[in-house]
């Protein structure tokens, strides 16, 4: 499961760009991502200038 | 907020501002959606660009120019550097005050303008989009017959009218930047620094803004997983080249270094600046291309909502003259990145170390290239192979 740490995150969007299945929505204060149209594919967490997103084995927080 | 406009344009940077201008120009009803509280913030660009060439489109303000720039140096990894002389003058821009009075100047010529107003979807099967925009916390429905898509490299709007806007991860650079204080610098020339060590894939950059203040930072391809993300790339360049550097802000950005779009329009529907990944993928730089796109697309759909057709066939005279005037030249600018990302540490430095025989004014871009393939036979087999593949 794909987490954002909005501590880290600088809202610059560039995951939204790289995206498969656009999942990703970008608002002024918050990075959100849809779940169930999520892939997994990590392209998100490669791209990510802040190290912001990880890809966390399900279960885990 | 009326619940209906000719034209809806998404996004306040320079792409859109100048489209929603150029279209109320033509005497149409505009409004333009800008999702953050104020146009011009975060600055996430390096802010260089060139006067004269942006002149040709728009009337340029003294107080957006920061610093005017007259050389490049570019630094191979072993250190050593090349100083090219700008072909024409380079402008350092105040990207925030150049931001507000785009759009300044678009309300000027009667577009309504909306800060906090956030775009969550654009319906494109019913007869006319309509635009659902939150705005100021209360989502609202506005009927439009022409949309602009000028959202940015995190750009929807095309993906809802079916274009697939995903770029590949070679190409976007993942990128960091600092605007640093109390720092040597040399106002006159922008600085690239080329090394695997700072900037896989990309480059690092130093853009004097003023005395003793500058923006730097980094961008980099991660076509390949990196060891370290770039803002952690960023903390590293900044320690060994300015560790006296005091950080003024700090931001992220990605940068399309990618082909445009190769569909720029739909029916009811244009996309314009890093929404369509027009920036230059040699460079990165994007505001030229924002602004001659914005400019065409903003005139196009003025005409089109005047002659009553808002269908595609009508639209792709935007498509037609933006590959005319940049688009062309930006398709073999894509070729020369692809040749560029390719280039190892040793090719670098080799082809640093083979210009310094020659005199300043026989180097500019071209002979740069043409030296490197000259004097180092490996690396024109390369070219020709990526070129012929393309070809």
């Amino acid at each position: 499961m794909i987490k954002v740490d909005l501590e880290r995150c600088d809202l610059c969007g560039t995951c939204v760009a790289v995206c498969p299945p656009d999942c990703i929505e970008l608002r002024e204060h918050i990075l959100y991502i849809v779940e169930e149209l999520c892939t997994e594919c990590g392209a998100c967490v490669l791209v990510c200038p802040m190290q912001a997103l990880q890809n966390l084995p399900a279960g885990e927080k | 907020m009326q619940s209906e406009y000719d034209i809806v344009v998404v996004g306040g940077g320079p792409a859109g501002s100048v489209a929603a201008r150029f279209a109320s120009q033509m005497n149409v009803s505009v409004a333009l959606f800008e999702k953050d509280g104020e146009i011009g913030i975060p600055v996430r660009c390096a802010e260089a660009t060139s006067d004269m060439d942006l002149a040709r489109l728009i009337e340029v303000k003294r107080e957006w120019i920061a610093n005017y720039i007259t050389k490049a140096r570019l630094f191979a990894p072993s250190g050593d550097f090349v100083e090219i002389h700008l072909p024409s003058r380079g402008i350092i821009l105040h990207r925030r005050l150049f931001d507000s009075g785009l759009a300044e100047e678009a309300a000027k010529q009667g577009v309504a303008v909306f800060t906090k107003a956030f775009v969550s979807h654009v319906e494109f099967n019913s007869d006319l989009p309509v635009v659902t925009v939150n705005y100021c916390g209360e989502s609202r429905q506005v009927r439009a017959k022409i949309v602009i898509a000028a959202d940015g490299v995190e750009s929807r709007v095309g993906r809802w009218a079916g274009i697939r806007t995903q770029t590949a991860l070679k190409d976007i650079e993942s990128c960091a930047q600092s605007l640093l204080g109390n720092i040597e610098v040399q106002l006159e020339s922008i600085d690239f620094y080329f090394s695997s060590r700072w900037a896989p894939g990309g480059y690092a950059w130093v853009f004097p803004k003023g005395e003793r203040v500058a923006n730097v930072g980094l961008g980099v391809n991660c076509a390949k997983p990196l060891a370290k993300p770039p803002v952690a790339l960023l903390n590293d360049f900044i320690e060994y080249q300015f560790p006296q550097g005091a950080r003024l802000s700090t931001v992220a950005g990605g940068v399309p270094v990618a082909q445009a779009l190769k569909q720029l329009v739909a029916d009811n529907l244009l996309i314009v600046g890093d929404a369509a990944r027009q920036a230059n993928p040699v460079t990165g730089g994007g505001i030229l291309a924002a602004v001659t796109a914005g400019k065409i697309a903003g005139q196009v759909a003025g005409e089109a909502i005047r002659c009553g057709n808002y269908q595609r066939n009508f639209l792709k005279k935007y498509q037609q003259e933006w590959i005319r005037t940049v688009g062309k030249d930006y398709a073999r600018f894509y070729l020369l990145k692809e040749w560029m990302t390719s280039l190892t540490d040793q090719d670098l430095n080799d082809i640093a170390n083979s210009l310094k025989k020659l005199s300043l004014e026989e180097i500019n871009l071209l002979t740069v290239f043409r030296v490197a393939l000259v004097n180092h036979p490996r690396l024109l087999f390369h070219a020709l192979k990526l070129f012929a593949s393309y070809s």
